[in-house]
């Protein structure tokens, strides 16, 4: 029995079929090995969840929609590894729900800006980026320094980001707000914290001590940005160039 | 099919027990909707669930006045009673939303010549015009556009009604709650930020609701066709259909928060989210903005040049192509990164294989004119969707180029991108749908032709010029900042700091803008165009009817 193209052509069922059937391959062959493929991440030493400070600066970072602009991946290329650092590995994105790798770069890249800066340039550049960048084309945040930060949310972020995989364990769940407020004042016990997290940076990321801002939360974000992971240890060495 | 007594019976039956249940789910979704409102720290989505509320409550409103009795199948003549209402609502929800999209576009291109456009607020920012801007482009203008056509088209082809009553209505509405939703959660802060997928886990789900009744509207009313075959237009309208479902569904997986707050997490993570989100972004280009927008190729082009399809063989044989190959092309979004090699030279080789699919539609669509070739001279709207092919061939040459590793290496992360994207989306998707609104406005309002042609003329070379100067701009911007990103001095430094290559993109944003400005105005020539086609119908019926009533007289 020779197939005739008739068959799909009317009726509108066999069409659908067909047409799931021949969209479905492409995207399974290449998402599925993805999650069982071992070495698609790579095993690395370093890697810890964001803090609570830190995952707060990172819904500033989604809602103010910095992707858009900064991507958070440094290409495997040469003249990439020279002005960013390392190239980005698998591994340092894993617990990023969503991944933040971004398509442009309006601005530079953001994987490895943690340390880069000090925290007095980002609060000036957050403010108007033409004060230290004056090419610079990016919008002022200057009202993140006066926001307060919204911390009701926080404990179910993190569970939520514990239910879909990242390894906080119970007490990081349940101390969240303390260890959130902890982070930013360099005065209150965060021995806590750090027992949870490990190394973190501990201060009061703003300038401003009286209150806890969105720039704050932004600023902490910014500054452990690529810091985890000793990339000295996996190979390339990577030459900085500031 | 030969059921149109029994239907009629049944109709009246149907129809009481339909309507309850509609208005029992609107009534139980605006109280879920007010529990939420009332619950919400968020005000945004405070604002969301109330317009959630009085959208449930428009509908109880409306529809019991309205929608008691169904519209008769078929006309006292014989001919299926076509729903053109939704079709003309669709016209103008299109030209509405394309205007505000281009705005949107051209505001953020300003901003980019000119940052203190951003005027530091936060509603105000880049970062979140952004997405307003894509989403209302792609889902607001294209999505009405598809929506449109594809009620048009699949009714006139398969010589039936729009199945359904209220539901046509409800994806028509829904729909545009749906850009409301999405659209004041950007401008407000609402977003997952995953790109061209932006919306929050509610607004996902409602969409999930709007679209899974679209394909069930759009299938029944393939069932109730009269003609035995489904026409090659609806082929694609269907794979566009059905694989944004399984798109939207994939990508947009999410854990909410909690049931009151805005916010959620989205299960994949790192690699494979990035595998996801590109299987999905290229996607939605391959199906949303082509394979949707290849149906109204094949509807209106043929339609308007009055000749056949060039080849029924190769549409099936490039309709199969597109929709096998497609799908395999997301990683080349992700070359040199952290996603393993043999995922980006997959995405590159199916890339490069798109080509020929692409091209096989080009020249179907462009070969439809055989023999008509004159009219390329003489109709302008004809004109402006065959240079829409046109453009489809050069940005799916172009695109297959850039996926090309090292290529991609220099195009990647700057302004070439952006001008690929913009030749594909101005040239090919908005010229396509200009061209389909064109016809479809007369068509639609009895009017012999539009009100004028010589707009549509101006249009047609003022959108062009624009895309031009955009097109050309990028190139430059982009090949310009990508050379110096990589350029060494002799000392092997690089040479030039980020700001340097972003000093020397001033003059290309500039024409850039310019080029963006004059599509827009472009556009607002269509709007007014399409808005005195239409308005000026009911006073052509008036004399028509005068003029026959006055022949009637010396009859008596």
């Amino acid at each position: 029995m020779r197939f005739s193209h008739a068959v799909l052509e009317k009726n509108s069922i066999i069409l659908l079929i067909g047409i799931l059937l021949t969209v479905a391959v492409g995207g399974l062959v290449e998402i599925v090995p993805l999650f069982l493929i071992k070495t698609t991440i790579e095993r690395v030493e370093g890697m810890r969840p964001y803090t609570p400070l830190e995952l707060a600066g990172r819904q500033v970072y989604l809602r103010e929609g910095c992707y858009n602009c900064h991507s958070q991946m440094i290409r495997a290329l040469r003249s990439e590894v020279d002005r960013y650092g390392h190239y980005s590995l698998a591994a340092e994105s894993m617990y990023d729900h969503p991944f933040q790798w971004g398509s442009k770069r309006t601005g530079p890249d953001l994987a490895r800006v943690g340390g880069k800066y000090s925290d007095e340039w980002h609060q000036v550049h957050m403010k108007n980026p033409r004060n230290v960048v004056p090419e610079s084309i990016m919008p002022g945040y200057s009202f993140l320094a006066e926001k307060k930060l919204e911390t009701r949310e926080i404990k179910d972020l993190v569970a939520t980001h514990q239910f879909v995989g990242v390894p906080y364990d119970e007490a990081m769940v349940e101390q969240a707000v303390k260890d959130l407020f902890a982070q930013a004042n360099p005065d209150s016990d965060y021995d806590g914290l750090l027992e949870r997290y490990g190394e973190v940076n501990v201060r009061d990321f703003d300038g401003n001590p009286e209150k806890l801002t969105e720039l704050d939360a932004l600023i902490a974000y910014l500054q452990m940005l690529g810091t985890l992971v000793d990339t000295d240890v996996y190979g390339l060495e990577a030459k900085r160039q500031h | 099919m030969a059921e149109q007594g029994p239907v009629s019976t049944s109709k009246s039956m149907g129809a009481p027990g339909a309507l309850s249940g509609v208005l029992i789910a609107a009534a139980m979704l605006s109280f879920l909707a007010l529990y939420v409102a009332a619950r919400t720290y968020s005000g945004t989505m405070q604002l969301h669930m109330v317009l959630i509320v009085a959208f449930c409550y428009a509908a109880m409103w409306w529809l019991p006045a309205n929608a008691s009795k169904l519209p008769a199948q078929v006309n006292a003549d014989g001919t299926p009673n076509y729903n053109e209402k939704i079709v003309r609502y669709g016209v103008f929800a299109s030209a509405f939303w394309g205007v505000v999209g281009f705005l949107v576009g051209l505001y953020i291109a300003l901003q980019l010549a000119f940052p203190a456009l951003n005027l530091d607020l936060p509603f105000t920012s880049f970062g979140r015009l952004r997405p307003l801007h894509t989403s209302a482009v792609i889902f607001a203008f294209g999505g009405n556009i598809l929506l449109m056509t594809s009620f048009y088209v699949v009714q006139r082809t398969s010589r039936a009604r729009l199945a359904g009553n209220i539901a046509p209505w409800f994806v028509f509405w829904g729909y545009q709650l749906f850009i409301v939703l999405a659209a004041t959660g950007y401008v407000f802060g609402v977003t997952q930020s995953k790109e061209y997928a932006e919306p929050e886990w509610y607004v996902d789900l409602w969409l999930t609701a709007v679209w899974v009744t679209y394909l069930l509207v759009f299938l029944a009313t393939l069932w109730k066709r009269t003609e035995p075959h489904i026409y090659v237009a609806n082929w694609f309208y269907l794979a566009f259909i059905v694989t944004i479902a399984m798109l939207h569904l994939g990508n947009n997986m999410a854990v909410p928060i909690s049931l009151t707050s805005p916010h959620s997490v989205i299960v994949w993570s790192g690699v494979q989210d990035a595998m996801i989100q590109w299987w999905y972004g290229h996607n939605a280009v391959g199906f949303f903005l082509t394979a949707g927008f290849l149906a109204i190729m094949y509807y209106f082009i043929p339609k308007q040049a009055n000749r056949p399809v060039y080849s029924y063989r190769l549409s099936i044989i490039h309709f199969w192509a597109i929709t096998f190959l497609y799908i395999w092309a997301g990683p080349h979004h992700l070359h040199f990164t952290a996603l393993p090699d043999w995922a980006q030279t997959l995405g590159m080789t199916f890339s490069i294989m798109l080509w020929m699919p692409s091209w096989g539609g080009m020249i179907n669509g462009l070969m439809t004119l055989s023999g008509a070739w004159d009219k390329l001279r003489t109709d302008p709207v004809l004109r402006m969707m065959f240079v829409s092919v046109a453009f489809y061939g050069m940005s799916t040459f172009e695109g297959p180029v850039m996926s090309i590793k090292a290529v991609n290496s220099l195009s990647h992360y700057n302004d070439w991108t952006i001008g690929h994207v913009h030749s594909g989306a101005l040239g090919w998707v908005g010229f396509i749908s200009f061209g389909a609104l064109y016809c479809i406005t007369p068509w639609l309002y009895r009017r012999k032709s539009l009100y004028s042609l010589r707009l549509v003329e101006w249009h047609f070379w003022i959108a062009t010029m624009g895309i031009v100067l955009y097109m050309v701009s990028m190139w430059f911007a982009g090949i310009t900042q990508g050379l110096m990103w990589r350029a060494y001095d002799t000392l092997g430094y690089l040479q030039y700091s980020f700001g340097e290559t972003v000093e020397v993109l001033l003059p290309y944003y500039i024409i850039r803008a310019t080029g963006g400005g004059l599509f827009v105005i472009g556009s607002l020539l269509m709007a007014y165009n399409l808005y005195m086609t239409a308005r000026t119908a009911p006073a052509a019926r008036r004399r028509e009817a005068a003029a026959s009533s006055a022949a009637a007289v010396p009859a008596e």
